[in-house]
């Protein structure tokens, strides 16, 4: 018996278009930034997010009724989408900057989200967002639960696990926090935010890669959404971090007792 | 005759001075709302160094605790001896013994909503911390900073300049508040800034605030469970022995790593290595996305050295690498460094320290 139409979910996974998390990042001479003519994928937490959304859908099938993948960056993140598509996600949406745009704020890109969660609603709507918890360029760490305060949503933040309950409209939670786990039980519409053990995500198969050619991008501009991306803080300078040298290497365990001796590190008193 | 004129004249030096300061009225200085987390009585190290930065913005600092009927007492007392806290705020209920951001955020909005006094908001860049701030900030429309390393404020444009670090701490962001945003939200790296202290003597003021009942939150706790250990505690220790993918499993992990912590009195760490192949748990991992550590000791074992493992690390004092392969990254890093076997390293170690 097919699932009612009130019981099948749309989830939306925000992606960004990073510097890879392998590359050797060198500050640019006028400390305006780093040099980022260096490889490019996918937020490794954004993959993370897709790839949750393709095993909701795998396990519960029929009850997932969409995956869309959006993302908000310049021309060359249409790859990054495309990459989400051969994945498994639906469909895709880009909010297109020029190269020249300074790069969008967590609040900017928050509010272009809830404008495309808007545009949604005529589909019937977003009921789960998932996404990375962090963007591995800025850290800031923030999007999603600017999202959930914008949306007044319920948010559940640095997810291991997730398990939805379609007919019951909500999702626990377990999440990663500083001392330990925490579980929650989270109503439908949500937004989740992915840490590092929630999955492993896959590689898309040539095959997949050549379906999601013919999946649909659509492509928008902030105007289009009605929102301003300019950011709100100044970038004053970008630089690098105090040099941190290697020090010498020691022949045997005396010689590495000797140097914590030097520095002061001695058996701690019973 | 001549020192009433030189007097008419100081005299004069004087009310122009005045009539100037009338003129170019100066914005108040900053005030900062420092949310302090706590656990069983004790307030969390992180937000005891949210003060200090609070602080060293250079005005007022009002601390705000959050809790329920069995937490917040004790809580309150400890907090009102804080040296460079003048007001503590306090708001009891069953509703935040088990806080969520959904039932926390609400009382915040309403004690930022227009008329205001704070300036600024400000807490540790906790798992708590930095899933409810944002959340606030939106509320209001607001940026907010995460992570900061340093902070300086300039009351006559107040504007506030932090400093941050980006792409796993390889680069710091300078990155500035204008005076258009009215107030700035900010999470700081609790390495970055020295834990606020308590002075017996001390006796800021105290306010209970009115909870803000959330009625049908959206989000429910369920449970947490908190890795129980004797040890001292990951975030704040002054030594940490920390143990990466050559541990084999957990047994050997906590076989090999346990006894060189005891002997060091140290915390144990983790790479993502290590946790995610199930040798320690998640609360000990090390790096850009774990906890971010300072320790006067870092002892890294059968550890690489990827970018995103010395993002955690990179700022400890003195940084020790043992490792089979010389040409770990681990070892540009690491003051001292030994290529070796750690499996026959650590039990001689562990031996001759006894000794």
């Amino acid at each position: 018996m097919r699932p009612s139409a009130a019981r099948l979910l749309n989830i939306l996974v925000p992606i960004k278009r990073t510097v890879d998390y392998a590359v050797k990042i060198r500050v640019n001479p006028d400390q305006t930034g780093i040099d980022l003519n260096v490889k490019h994928s996918m937020n490794p937490f954004d993959e993370i997010a897709v790839e949750e959304a393709v095993r909701l859908r795998e396990k519960l099938k029929d009850e997932i009724k969409s995956i869309k993948v959006v993302t908000i960056g310049p021309p060359k993140s249409s790859e990054t989408l495309r990459t989400a598509l051969a994945m498994g996600a639906d469909s895709a949406v880009h909010v297109e900057l020029p190269d020249s745009a300074p790069a969008p704020e967590p609040l900017g890109v928050a509010k272009a989200l809830r404008a495309v969660i808007a545009r949604e609603k005529e589909k019937g709507g977003v009921d789960l967002v998932i996404m990375g918890k962090q963007a591995i360029d800025d850290d800031a760490g923030q999007t999603g639960q600017i999202l959930a305060g914008l949306m007044d949503w319920a948010q559940a933040t640095f997810a291991s696990k997730v398990v939805l309950d379609v007919g019951k409209k909500e999702a626990t939670v377990t999440r990663e926090i500083d001392g330990g786990l925490e579980e929650l039980r989270c109503r439908l519409p949500l937004v989740v935010t992915t840490d590092l053990r929630l999955n492993e995500p896959r590689y898309a198969s040539l095959p997949n890669i050549m379906k999601a050619k013919k999946k649909p991008i659509e492509k928008l501009t902030p105007a289009d959404l009605g929102i301003d991306l300019t950011p709100r803080l100044e970038t004053l300078k970008v630089e690098e971090p105090p040099k941190r040298v290697g020090g010498g290497k020691v022949a045997n365990v005396d010689e590495l007792i000797a140097k914590l001796k030097e520095a002061g590190i001695t058996a701690a008193k019973a | 005759a001549r020192s009433s004129a030189s007097t008419m004249l100081r005299l004069r030096g004087v009310i122009s001075v005045v009539s100037l300061s009338r003129r170019y009225a100066t914005s108040p200085g900053p005030h900062a709302l420092v949310f302090l987390e706590h656990r069983d009585g004790v307030i969390d190290s992180g937000s005891l160094s949210a003060v200090t930065a609070a602080h060293s913005l250079g005005g007022r600092v009002t601390g705000l605790i959050v809790g329920g009927p069995e937490q917040v007492p004790k809580v309150v007392e400890t907090a009102k001896k804080l040296k460079s806290v003048s007001t503590v705020l306090h708001c009891t209920s069953p509703q935040y013994s088990s806080p969520v951001s959904e039932t926390v955020s609400p009382l915040l909005e309403r004690l930022l909503s227009s008329n205001s006094p704070y300036t600024h908001v400000v807490s540790a860049h906790s798992s708590s911390a930095k899933s409810l701030l944002p959340r606030v900030a939106a509320k209001l429309d607001l940026p907010a900073v995460s992570d900061i390393t340093s902070l300086e404020h300039d009351t006559s444009s107040n504007a506030t300049t932090f400093t941050r670090p980006i792409y796993a701490g390889n680069a710091i962001a300078t990155v500035r508040a204008p005076s258009n945003i009215p107030i700035k939200f900010f999470t700081v790296r609790s390495t970055a800034f020295a834990a606020a202290q308590g002075d017996e003597g001390g006796q800021a003021q105290d306010e209970a605030l009115d909870v803000v009942e959330v009625a049908d939150s959206p989000t429910q706790h369920v449970k947490t469970d908190l890795t129980k250990s004797d040890r001292p505690e990951l975030g704040v220790a002054s030594r940490v022995v920390s143990g990466g993918r050559a541990l084999k499993n957990a047994e050997t992990f906590n076989a090999t790593l346990e006894p060189l912590a005891d002997v060091l009195g140290a915390a144990i760490g983790a790479s993502r290595a290590a946790v995610d192949a199930g040798y320690a748990d998640n609360s000990l991992q090390v790096g850009q996305t774990g906890k971010v550590v300072a320790p006067e000791l870092y002892m890294a074992l059968g550890i690489s050295g990827a970018i995103q493992h010395l993002a955690g690390m990179k700022d400890s004092k003195l940084i020790v690498a043992v490792n089979k392969d010389p040409d770990a990254p681990i070892f540009q890093v690491a003051d001292v460094g030994l290529v070796a076997d750690l499996y026959d390293v650590v039990p001689e170690l562990v031996e001759k320290l006894k000794q």
